[in-house]
């Protein structure tokens, strides 16, 4: 049934029949152009089901006259990022690695190459933040198994330790005890005290340290030196300091000298090209301000 | 009478001879666009009009190719948004993305600006300020310039489509076009140097996107000032919405004085009432004030949404009443309490500072003062620090502990700088920032380049880190070589 509209006396137009307060809403229509704007967006959105992805079918979609895809979209954009890159990655490339950190654009731009490398790569074993964990060197320190100038760190990441390529590192930690031992488990006791005792570590009350440094130039003076500081052509680790890759406690010196050790770090010159390489060695020598 | 009046008159006409009374659901739910045909009018608002009209335009058109020299190698815009490389330059004044909160500040002041007109004038803002305002009074001067005034333009519109009246309509839209094309390439020109671009446009040579904000800017010009025109005021505009919630009875609002206006009668009978002694309104019922309009209201009916205060109205009236020999400003800037006031004998007050007056004032002032403070007390040199938080310390083999951290140093002045980075406050540290070789005493020397940053590794080593605390406080310091100039930041340096 038609509804008499109400005259709003004041203006003359229609009221919606709504009321608050004695308030009442005028009828005011939309202007036209309003819903001919609504009417061009419905034409517009046509012409997207046409030149975009967009009705999905059984197997397949409508691939749209654009032919646009968002994965397309990022392989253009990591192309154009390339390309941004490219004029920087040639200069890392071509500079030899000691001049690299005497040009700070390049310097930056090795750093920020080399971070993220270091996240995807390297991260897992060293940690996020490079310091390392239980058997899987600190980098961000001053001890360096196999020295920590930016060669050697570079050589180090390129073709690894102990991992069956032949320009890998090599030289391990021989297991000393066990049946077939060169050496006893009390001796090995002996000569772990005197290691202790090389880094100014208290040692067991009783221990034979003069018996133990007997035993360690024997024994150990060839890798580790008569001194203990080590030996970075071997790996061989230096013995005086406070930092120690797999523990400094006698427990896990003991376990060292009779179980051996012999970590294991992959080349990365098989898996990353070569400018990556040279990035990240710039990155891990700027973390512990190298050597 | 109004149109809107009119329109109802029409209506309960109709309802009267009409037998069959249209329905609710009859009620068209779209309304077209009733043409305005505005009457020009002459008069001191509208010389006022013209005058901020061409100062607008004339900053806006000419002001991106103002000089204004920085020094070598810097852009010599006054005004330049240079998004590429993250600077705005403002004569002298040169702002970094960091310190968008000038931005900030500027936005609030524009808003209480905004607020502080209102309280005091009512829309002067809308009336003559506005973009849209000015813009479609442009349009509109060029429409009468082609069309001819209001009786000409209604006179041609309702007689059917001639060679002559086509033309005229080509005319007028392509000119609409080149202002409107002026008006975004105007816009593009903020964002590059203004000569360069100008001459890279007219040779094709500008990069797309300039083309691209030129043929948006042109569209939303053309489409907002020639085409829609009031219809933005009325519908699109959210500021006549907020506007009536702001006012009050003191604002001075451009008003039709209705007790001296009605009875609304004409001069001879007017005349006679007088005489008579009879009430006699100063409204002869004319209708100048309506035809002069932009938005096409009768401003007799009070203050409305659609009335931008433009005072085009008050021009209007002021030359009918000087014809009919009465006093002028039966139209005016008025206030609400007034009305009554004369009607009861009272003097008329108009009471600029008000308490809201005042606030908006004192607000105005005191962001203000704070952003002169701001930029005037602002350093040309900054320092950054962030501690390494993975790992936060290192242990060295001597057992001295080193923690990192990445400094930034900002050199804001467009000159090459040299700083010495030193650390206090932590006995017998060592600093070195890596790729920094020279150093003065023990501390790393380090040179930026002008109207640049710096981002270091910068390792910090204490020999005794078992007579610190677990954290201590240090400062970072840099100095400039030469001058002087310094800049520090506390940080942490932790030991165990």
């Amino acid at each position: 049934m038609a509804v008499q509209p109400e005259i709003d006396p004041a203006t003359g137009r229609t009221t919606t029949g709504h009321e608050w307060d004695g308030i009442k809403e005028l009828n005011s229509p939309l202007p036209k152009w309003w819903l001919y704007i609504f009417y061009a967006t419905i034409v517009w959105s046509i012409g997207y089901w046409v030149v975009y992805p967009a009705w999905p079918l059984v197997t397949n979609y409508t691939k749209g006259a654009f032919g646009y895809s968002s994965r397309q979209e990022v392989v253009r954009d990591l192309d154009a990022l390339k390309a941004l890159r490219a004029e920087r990655s040639t200069a890392l490339a071509s500079t030899p690695l000691e001049d690299i950190t005497k040009n700070p654009t390049l310097l930056t731009f090795a750093l920020a190459q080399g971070k993220a490398a270091f996240g995807d790569n390297c991260a897992p074993c060293h940690g996020l933040g490079a310091a390392g964990s239980r058997g899987f060197p600190n980098l961000r320190d001053d001890s360096w198994l196999w020295g920590g100038g930016i060669q050697d760190i570079h050589q180090t990441i390129a073709y690894g330790i102990r991992n069956g390529d032949d320009r890998a590192r090599q030289g391990n930690m021989p297991p000393l005890g066990g049946p077939n031992g060169v050496l006893k488990t009390d001796e090995i006791v002996t000569v772990a005290n005197y290691v202790l005792s090389m880094s100014g570590q208290t040692t067991r009350p009783g221990a034979d340290l003069a018996k133990g440094k007997e035993l360690f130039i024997a024994n150990c003076s060839a890798c580790h030196g008569e001194d203990g500081r080590g030996n970075r052509d071997l790996g061989a680790p230096n013995l005086t300091g406070r930092n120690w890759v797999y523990g400094s406690d006698e427990k896990t010196i003991i376990e060292t000298i009779t179980l051996g050790r012999g970590g294991v770090m992959p080349g990365w010159t098989t898996r990353l090209d070569e400018t990556t390489v040279k990035a990240l060695a710039v990155y891990v020598h700027a973390l512990g301000g190298g050597q | 009478m109004s149109d809107l009046l009119a329109q109802a008159a029409r209506k309960s006409a109709a309802a009267e001879t009409d037998p069959v009374i249209p329905s609710a659901d009859d009620e068209p739910l779209y309304e077209s666009r009733r043409e305005i045909y505005q009457q020009s009018v002459k008069g001191r608002l509208r010389t006022i009009k013209w005058v901020v009209l061409f100062a607008c335009l004339g900053v806006y058109y000419f002001l991106p190719f103002l000089r204004w020299y920085r020094g070598p190698n810097q852009p010599d815009q006054a005004v330049l948004v240079d998004i590429a490389n993250n600077r705005f330059y403002f004569f002298f004044i040169e702002i970094w993305p960091q310190e968008i909160y000038y931005f900030t500040g500027l936005l609030v002041m524009s808003a209480l600006i905004l607020f502080l007109m209102n309280a005091v004038a009512g829309r002067v803002w809308c009336g003559y300020l506005c973009p849209q305002t000015v813009w479609t009074d442009l349009f509109t001067v060029v429409e009468r310039w082609v069309e001819g005034d209001r009786r000409e333009r209604m006179i041609a519109d309702a007689k059917p489509m001639s060679v002559a009246k086509a033309g005229r309509k080509v005319l007028k839209h392509f000119l609409w076009l080149m202002i409107a094309w002026w008006t975004g390439g105007a816009w593009v020109l903020y964002f590059a140097d203004a000569p360069t671009l100008v001459k890279d446009l007219a040779t094709f040579q500008a990069p797309m996107v300039a083309y691209m904000w030129i043929g948006i800017l042109t569209f939303t010009t053309y489409a907002l000032a020639g085409l829609l025109k009031e219809q933005v005021c009325l519908y699109m505009c959210p500021w006549p919405r907020i506007q009536a919630a702001l006012t009050d009875e003191y604002a001075l609002n451009v008003t039709y004085r209705y007790d001296r206006g009605e009875p609304r009668m004409s001069t001879k009978a007017a005349a006679r009432a007088r005489e008579a002694e009879q009430p006699a309104g100063d409204c002869i019922d004319c209708h100048q004030c309506v035809v002069v309009c932009p938005t096409g209201v009768d401003i007799r009916d009070g203050a409305q949404l659609g009335c931008i205060q433009c005072g085009l109205c008050i021009d209007a009236c002021n030359t009918v009443m000087a014809k009919v020999n009465r006093p002028l400003g039966l139209i005016a800037y008025d206030n609400d309490v007034n009305m009554d006031r004369r009607r009861q004998g009272q003097e008329e007050v108009y009471p600029i500072i008000r308490t809201r007056t005042v606030l908006y004032a004192a607000m105005i002032a005191a962001v203000g003062l704070v952003m002169l403070y701001g930029l005037m007390t602002r350093s040309f040199t900054e320092l950054s620090v962030l501690h390494d938080r993975n790992p936060l310390f290192v242990q060295l083999s001597d057992g001295s502990v080193r923690n990192s951290y990445t400094v930034r140093i900002l050199n804001k002045r467009p000159l090459h700088r040299i700083f010495v980075l030193a650390v206090d406050d932590l006995p017998l540290a060592r600093l070195s920032a890596v790729g920094i070789t020279t150093t003065s005493g023990d501390w790393p020397v380090i040179d930026i380049g002008p109207d640049s940053t710096r981002e270091l590794i910068v390792h910090v080593t204490a020999a005794k880190p078992a007579d610190l605390p677990a954290s201590r406080r240090i400062t970072f310091r840099i100095t400039e070589l030469g001058t002087g100039d310094k800049a520090s930041v506390v940080d942490h340096f932790v030991s165990r």
